[in-house]
């Protein structure tokens, strides 16, 4: 299954050049770009992990390309996604989110329920079928 | 013009109200003061300065006839003062009264203390023809006692993890009927073929049909099955509202107990209910979606009742995350100057007076969150580079037909939004002009989406193109 994570996962994948356009609007509303990547993709995870620090005075996009590249490089099984960070008042939170690099074969999710009470009211859990192996050996 | 009230009050009886302090031209309002805009349309042969002292008399504190009682207190402290009067703009009928009321009118964080105030009992008053509440500049002094929305746009995309484009929901149709089981099928549907939230209808509470315990179970069921086959959140608005309060609180209650993380209201539970389940839904880390419904019988007409944006800002001060707000483009009344100043009202941090935008105030929000608009009624994939162009990133778009009438299927009609939706979100980001490319646009998206090519066949000639009801009183000054 195609995870449908953040802005744009309903599309084909994007290109390099496509990805550029992309962080160049970021830097344009003068939002800071993030790469972040986990190979727990479990849309209740919150903390993926930070390649470096969020790029606060980039000016040209061809830096958050090749930070982008090396963590591609890094982790080419990986889920990567590229965040613009708006730290303005009244915001002081992501305005853009979206996966740049995915796994080639994504299982999805198993969805574990526990009958509760009157036996209709259920508890739900979601977990990725990959996460059944230990970090960084999940996705091939 | 400050009048000796002392000879009236000797006097007695009938005094016009302009004489007894209600009108005075010379008064500069207070920081604090909440100031509101009415539009007045004066019986014949009644002044506008009478008339405009009458509102402001009848909305504070004067009745028909002088009291002696009016002696014991400071009067002019409690008094409405009407204190600028003009024509309309292009309608000699009718004038806009500047009515100021003092800090002390109000108790602290109650919208049902206000409106009694200010529309508690003047709109019935005789002497005028038609009367409507247009604006209201609520000072920050007052704002400081509401905590406003439970969560805020920016704390509900963290909720749902999804940033830089609008929302996409539906209202699950038939509106009444169908069962529990069925009516979690079409939430399953939507939601997995891409949409994040669907919705209950206003009036769908808990009618035989359907009690409100097996909907929220099965629709509940759907949003966390579509979870697992999307691998994002989701969500479903579960409408709790019910005859009494204590029926409202229990069905959000149980909302929470299965795992939800939105809830709705009717605007029709009042004011009162509204607050409660406000300060509920903040306890409980719960979303709240307030559907206007009843608005319409007091917000449309131009000449008397409230404008919809008195109605956005008593609700961004009363607290909720959502609120409808009008789409421009779809089937429900709303001209696009107007419904951008809604939209501005109910997001910014300051608002800038804009006639043209029907915004006759500066208005300072005083860091009260800002409410996600809801755009709902008519809207189809084919509109949406005007939808983003017009409304924004941070909206809820509510396909409901635009879904569920897919000649495909439900689960394909909600991936025609969502494919649409980003190709836009993509081309806007990258510099493209998307009013003027956009059903170039779409229709390059569709070459990889049969499910969009559909939709953009089916309703490629849905337009609702009639003249609003309610317009701007200034236009835009043409430039050459």
């Amino acid at each position: 299954m195609r995870i449908h994570q953040g802005t744009f996962s309903f599309l084909p994948d994007f290109t390099d050049e496509q990805i550029e356009k992309q962080i160049e609007y970021i830097l344009r509303n003068g939002w800071a770009v993030s790469i972040e990547y986990t190979d727990d993709p479990n849309p209740y995870n919150v903390y993926w992990n930070m390649w470096g620090l969020p790029m606060f005075d980039l000016k040209d996009a061809a830096g958050a390309m090749y930070e982008f590249r090396k963590c591609r490089e890094a982790f080419p099984n990986h889920y990567i996604k590229i965040n613009g960070y708006d730290p303005s008042p009244m915001w002081q939170a992501q305005r853009v989110s979206f996966i740049a690099h995915r796994p080639k074969e994504e299982p999805g999710f198993r969805l574990k329920r526990t009958v509760w009470s009157d036996g209709r009211v259920q508890k739900y859990g979601l977990e990725a079928y990959a996460t059944d192996r230990p970090e960084g050996e999940r996705y091939r | 013009m400050v009048q000796d009230k002392s000879a009236k009050y000797k006097k007695g009886g009938v005094v016009e109200y302009r004489e007894m302090g209600y009108y005075n031209p010379d008064y500069v309002p207070k920081d604090t003061d909440t100031i509101a805009l009415f539009r007045i349309t004066p019986q014949p042969g009644v002044a506008p300065e009478e008339a405009a002292a009458a509102v402001a008399g009848e909305s504070s504190t004067a009745t028909w006839t002088v009291v002696w009682t009016d002696r014991l207190t400071y009067l002019d402290r409690y008094q409405a003062k009407a204190y600028r009067v003009e024509p309309v703009p292009g309608n000699p009928e009718q004038v806009f009264a500047w009515i100021a009321y003092d800090l002390a009118l109000f108790e602290e964080g109650s919208i049902a203390n206000m409106t009694s105030s200010i529309i508690g009992n003047v709109f019935g008053f005789k002497a005028l023809k038609a009367l409507r509440l247009e604006d209201l500049r609520v000072p920050v002094a007052y704002l400081k006692t509401f905590k406003g929305a439970p969560h805020g746009i920016p704390v509900e995309r963290d909720m749902l993890n999804k940033y830089g484009r609008p929302i996409l929901g539906a209202t699950v149709k038939p509106k009444l009927g169908l069962s529990g089981r069925n009516y979690g099928r079409v939430v399953y549907e939507a939601l997995a073929g891409g949409l994040d939230f669907t919705k209950d209808d206003e009036n769908i509470n808990s009618q035989a049909f359907m009690r409100w315990r097996d909907r929220f179970l099965y629709s509940q069921e759907a949003v966390f099955r579509a979870e697992q086959v999307s691998g994002e959140r989701k969500g479903h608005y579960h409408n709790v509202t019910a005859a009494t309060m204590d029926d409202v609180l229990e069905r959000a209650a149980f909302a929470k107990e299965i795992g939800a993380i939105i809830i709705m209201a009717d605007l029709t539970m009042g004011y009162t209910a509204l607050q409660t389940l406000s300060n509920w839904c903040r306890s409980n880390g719960m979303l709240l979606h307030l559907h206007r419904a009843s608005h319409a019988t007091f917000t449309r007409q131009k000449s008397h009742g409230i404008n919809f944006r008195v109605l956005a800002k008593w609700m961004r001060m009363l607290g909720v995350d959502h609120i409808h707000a009008g789409t421009i483009v779809g089937k429900l009344e709303g001209d696009p100057n107007l419904t951008q100043g809604y939209y501005a009202i109910l997001r910014d941090q300051y608002n800038k007076e804009d006639w043209v935008k029907g915004i006759y105030f500066d208005q300072d929000w005083a860091y009260l969150p800002g409410v996600m608009p809801v755009a709902s009624g008519g809207i189809h994939a084919g509109q949406m580079h005007q939808l983003l162009h017009l409304l924004g990133d941070d909206v809820v778009l509510q396909f409901g037909g635009g879904t569920i009438g897919h000649p495909m299927g439900i689960a394909a009609g909600a991936t025609a939004n969502r494919v649409a939706l980003e190709a836009m979100v993509q081309a806007r980001n990258e510099g493209r002009d998307i009013l003027a490319e956009g059903p170039e646009i779409l229709r390059q998206a569709a070459k990889h989406s049969p499910a969009l090519a559909s939709a953009l066949e089916i309703w490629k000639d849905v337009t609702f193109d009639f003249t609003s009801t309610d317009t701007p009183d200034v236009l835009p000054t043409p430039s050459f």
